[in-house]
């Protein structure tokens, strides 16, 4: 009843007010549907694109070296002109590989940066939870990083579109390679429990048949102890081991076999068979010797190899990546951000979302894989075939076996890897 | 037959390090009656330190001096720099402000490391012994049993034949009496605080080479255990702490190894809460249970 | 509040402040733009979580580490009633209601088995057993993966505006509006609950269990009780952060969630409704304009990486302290008279204990007047 509470309680009004006005002042009022002359994300001289990833947590090792190189490739091509006049910037967002953050990122990239597009979105529980909101909302949703064939349903999902080779064909793939390479041996795999170890499994019975595994052991990311998997697979006699993990299960399911005294095969998705990240976690004594013969899929050029895009790339990551560490991360990064670029530019001088993504479904996008890019208006996968790899004394490199899926069946395909053109620049 | 006895032994080896945590929270609990849920970030930082000093050394022993080291200084800027001002008038604020000294010391360690995990090499091989072709036991977890039982009888000495032991014992029990007969309470609950933080500085050094890595949240799973182990054992009871260390230690490797490490919070969960609501007091405890 | 509404005493004045209290925070999401709609849609699922967990700290005196778990229960309810009822064709307010209803029980159900457990356990005995309950929830969606699918989480249709409301507002103020109404009605309920006898036993339970009990208190049953009507609201909670992401997965409900919950009743007051409210909106703001502050600045990559995350809990973890060591009343005891000195959780709730505002996200949480 004192003037002191009156004061007070004044105080605490004009201070809520003041609060409100200025959250009220710095947004604008929701507009639904309505027409809008500007295209979100693009400007005269800049386009905007994001992307979620995993820069903390568990996952981020081994990925998180991806969006630096994309950075990279996009300062690289922002020195060089850029597409029609504009630079590329490239926002990253850290979602910690949890679908919860995944959601708040994503919101964060649509309404509150208005970005043109969404760019390699990477994860597949993490992108799953983000498909409903971007397509509802008509934003592109590019080259997902990740293999679930989820991304690849012209009809449900419209804007959404794949880069990796998915994870049937991965698993086919390996498998047929395994029954080619080694016929009779015992086939086993190990796989994350969620669409990613499913789609593999589908893909190793596309090749092997139904009962072609004879194991099948399945691990959460959020527990780093593979021990009773490894102890079962050992148990089942198995020779070839199928690997649908990322990176840190990997070293985890080759570490803790070693420790068993246990040397099978292991052959890996390219999801976990990135070379250098693995001796990281295996350590730089031991690493290299348990790593000496892993099979591995791969679509884009390989570091062990000499191609002249992982030329340019490495002058790239030299001059625009502050010295990172040169792997098929970085390979990866940039293919993507390469692609985005050809795709921006086909998108004309003037380009819409709708141009964006008729550019991308026209089909006439050819990238910088080992194999023809398979885009069109009933399928939004990128790659529907990938080659071998092999690892031998500490390169990565290509076996020369190819192969691919298509309705069902899986067959051996030549290789015919994409040249270089244009210093890496689309449209110069 | 062969797995059985391999996650036997496994289970001993880590059952001792979940003992020798677990003793350092009845350490605690002694002293100053609180659980100090801020024991394992404490001793990530000690862990961390190791890991820094053998980084820039090269050895692992100086890295565990000085992890120990860092250890009993967490311990004693902890006691002296917060718990001393926490407000004693409720058990909840101890456990709230240690909530909050966990987020402020993680938070800092990821940022100050970054979120990546650094794997720590183990002095020793970490590959176990053929005894009639079944894995048994690594060198390394050999050294592991015997450093937690040699630091687990080093600690039952002090307290028991030396005149400091004798007066940390009388300041937790008779705080009042004691400070009458000349004893300084307040420097025996710092002690107290510093051999406690030591001692988990040393279980998670001994722990995290054998995980993927060094991060941020190493010890997280390793507090819930040695949480359980406190409990089962009765937190006034070092053997219990030693006893209910490798009752957990088999328990959970078994879980683990048998139904996969998915598993493992759901055992130490229904674990924890059999024992809570069967016998509150702990199953080795050898008095009626204190209230908090 | 007693000046606005005098000629009303008791419960029904509680009502009807809620009631006008929500309409108003209705009325200001036509004020934000999609992207507030969003956060205040979140700030109000995490209320009505924080609600119930700052009358389980503050009013009974029972320390929940694990309160996320029960929200995941709520979430996990609502998601799989959901899609059960999308497969069965139904969709819309029936299906929304039939998911609300699910995620109530399951987390009620959740939450008197805890009661149960934490009626016969002291505070730090509970405060880890309801740790482990929230670290063990991946592990059940693990170990239940065929229904609840791992750590993928379950995701359920897209609840889009009602063709009735299309024209006028976008789909995120149509998920704020869900979520304030639930809110409302929640924490509506839970100030009746609060005000009422059970209250009351609530505080005498927590002040002195031996007191009470020798009063004829059945103390056992009081806590359950409390337990199991913060867990109601908790459930709530879930249940509406899962309709406004669509998805629910065991990453939504982490530790590290499950005690920001605590920082939120802490830094906002424990026992005050009106302090859960600004806690609530202080964990969904602050990360956010952290990270708006780290990007403005002109940091290394790799320094920004560490701190995006990081710098928030640092920040919370600082003022958890802080607030405890000086001023255990938190927020809502700036607004009294400087209390004495003795602080405790138990002296920093009496003060809280006269009528609770009944207060909505931050729209309207200081703009009413209180008896000083």
């Amino acid at each position: 009843m004192s003037q002191h509470s009156l004061a007070r309680r004044v105080a605490a009004l004009v201070g809520t007010s003041a609060v409100l006005v200025a959250l009220a002042g710095c947004s604008t009022p929701a507009a639904p549907g309505g027409t809008d002359e500007v295209v979100p994300g693009v400007s005269d001289d800049t386009a905007t694109i994001g992307t979620h990833t995993p820069l903390t947590g568990p996952a981020a090792a081994g990925y998180s070296s991806i969006s630096a190189a994309a950075t990279a490739y996009f300062a690289y091509l922002n020195d060089n002109g850029g597409i029609h006049g504009r630079s590329i910037e490239y926002i990253v967002k850290d979602d910690g590989y949890n679908p919860a953050n995944t959601q708040t990122v994503v919101r964060e990239l649509v309404q509150d940066d208005e970005v043109f597009a969404i760019l390699n979105g990477l994860g597949t529980p993490t992108h799953t939870a983000v498909l409903d909101y971007l397509n509802q909302n008509e934003v592109p949703d590019l080259f997902v990083a990740s293999g679930s064939t989820s991304w690849n349903q012209p009809e449900k999902y419209p804007f959404t579109f794949g880069f990796n080779a998915d994870y049937v064909v991965e698993g086919a793939a390996l498998a047929q390679y395994a029954a080619d390479e080694h016929p009779g041996k015992v086939v086993c795999l190990l796989g994350q429990d969620d669409d990613f170890g499913d789609e593999m499994i589908e893909g190793a019975e596309l090749a092997l048949g139904a009962d072609g595994l004879a194991a099948v052991e399945r691990y959460s990311v959020s527990n780093q102890d593979v021990a009773a998997q490894i102890g079962a697979l050992k148990a089942a006699g198995c020779e070839i081991n199928i690997l649908a993990t990322i990176n840190g299960f990997t070293a985890l399911a080759i570490g803790t076999a070693a420790q068993l005294g246990w040397f099978p095969k292991w052959f890996s998705s390219s999801s976990g068979a990135n070379y250098e990240t693995l001796v990281g976690y295996l350590g730089e004594d031991i690493g290299p010797k348990l790593l000496q013969g892993l099979v591995g899929t791969n679509y884009l050029p390989a570091s062990g190899g000499d191609s002249e895009w992982v030329t340019l790339f490495r002058q790239i990551n030299d001059e625009y990546n502050d010295g990172a560490p040169f792997d098929g991360n970085t390979i990866y990064g940039m293919s993507v951000a390469y692609l985005f670029a050809e795709a921006l530019e086909a998108a004309g001088e003037n380009p819409t979302r709708a141009s964006l993504i008729d550019a991308v479904a026209s089909g006439d996008l050819a990238g910088n894989g080992v194999l023809p890019l398979s885009f069109g208006e009933d399928s939004h996968a990128a790659y529907l075939g990938v080659g071998i790899t092999a690892v031998d004394q500490g390169v990565q490199d290509y076996v020369g076996a190819t192969y691919a899926v298509d309705g069902g069946a899986v067959t051996a395909v030549d290789p015919s890897p994409v040249a270089l053109s244009g210093e890496g620049v689309p449209g110069s | 037959m062969d797995r059985l006895l391999f996650l036997f032994a496994t289970g001993l080896a880590r059952g001792a390090i979940f003992a020798l945590f677990a003793l350092s929270l009845v350490l605690i609990w002694r002293a100053a009656r609180i659980v100090n849920f801020a024991q394992g970030a404490m001793a990530l930082v000690a862990t961390y330190a190791a890991f820094a000093v053998t980084g820039v050394t090269g050895s692992y022993w100086a890295g565990l001096a000085a992890g120990l080291v860092a250890g009993a200084a967490i311990g004693l800027g902890v006691e002296r720099g917060l718990m001393r001002f926490t407000p004693h008038s409720s058990p909840l604020s101890g456990v709230i402000v240690a909530i909050g000294l966990v987020m402020v010391l993680q938070s800092l360690l990821g940022i100050l490391f970054g979120a990546q995990y650094r794997p720590m090499r183990a002095p020793f091989d970490d590959s176990p012994i053929m005894v009639g072709g079944v894995p048994l036991l690594s060198p390394y977890d050999l050294f592991v049993l015997g450093v937690a039982l040699a630091v687990m009888a080093v600690l039952a000495l002090l307290f028991t034949r030396t005149s400091l032991g004798l007066q940390l014992r009388a300041s937790a029990f008779a705080p009042e009496v004691s400070r009458v007969l000349g004893v300084r309470v307040g420097r025996m609950v710092t002690i107290g605080w510093m051999l406690s933080a030591a001692v988990a500085a040393l279980a998670a050094m001994l722990l995290v080479p054998t995980e993927l890595g060094l991060n941020p949240h190493a010890t997280d799973m390793l507090f819930v255990y040695a949480f359980a182990v406190a409990v089962v054992g009765g937190l006034d009871s070092p053997v219990g702490a030693l006893l209910g260390g490798l009752v957990v230690g088999l328990a959970m490797t078994l879980v683990t190894g048998y139904l996969g490490a998915t598993v493992a919070p759901i055992g130490v969960l229904v674990l924890l809460v059999g024992v809570l609501l069967v016998r509150p007091g702990g199953i080795f405890s050898l008095r009626e249970a204190r209230s908090a | 509040m007693s000046r606005l509404l005098p000629s009303l005493r008791g419960i029904p004045r509680t009502i009807v402040l809620g009631a006008v209290l929500t309409v108003f925070a209705i009325g200001a999401t036509f004020l934000l733009d999609p992207y507030r709609n969003f956060q205040l849609a979140t700030v109000a699922a995490y209320f009505c979580a924080t609600a119930g967990l700052t009358l389980l700290i503050g009013r009974s005196g029972q320390l929940s580490l694990g309160h996320a778990a029960l929200m995941a229960a709520g979430g996990y309810g609502y998601a799989l009633t959901a899609n059960a009822m999308t497969d069965a064709g139904v969709t819309g307010i029936p299906r929304f209601l039939a998911g609300m209803l699910a995620a109530v029980v399951v987390s009620a159900a959740l939450g008197w088995l805890l009661g149960l457990a934490a009626a016969r356990l002291r505070g730090p005995y509970l405060a880890g057993v309801t740790l482990t309950l929230v670290i063990a929830v991946p592990a059940v969606a693990s170990v239940f993966s065929g229904v609840l699918r791992g750590d993928q989480g379950v995701q359920i249709a897209y609840d889009g505006v009602p063709p009735v409301l299309e024209r006028l507002i976008a789909v995120e103020q149509w998920q704020a509006w869900v979520a304030i109404l639930v809110a409302g009605v929640v924490v509506t309920a839970l100030a009746v609950f609060a005000r009422g006898p059970v209250g009351l036993r609530m505080r005498a339970v927590r002040d002195d269990e031996t007191a009470a009990r020798l009063n004829g208190v059945r103390s056992g049953r009081v806590k359950v009780t409390a337990f199991t009507v913060s867990s109601v609201a908790a459930g709530a909670g879930g249940a509406v952060l899962c309709f406004a992401t669509q998805s629910v997965s065991p990453g939504a409900y982490t530790l590290a969630f499950s005690l920001l919950l605590v920082v939120a009743v802490v830094l906002g007051g424990l026992g005050s409704i009106g302090g859960a409210a600004l806690g609530s909106a202080l964990i969904v703001l602050l990360p956010w304009l952290l990270a708006a502050g780290t990007a403005a600045l002109p940091l290394p990559v790799e320094l920004a990486q560490r701190l995006s995350g990081n710098l928030s809990i640092l920040v919370f973890g600082v003022l958890l302290i802080g607030v405890m060591l000086v001023r255990p009343g938190g927020l809502v005891s700036l607004r009294r008279r400087r209390p004495s000195r003795s602080s405790g959780t138990a002296t920093a709730a009496a003060p809280a204990e006269q009528p609770a505002t009944t207060a909505s996200p931050p729209a309207a949480a200081a703009a009413g007047a209180r008896h000083p």
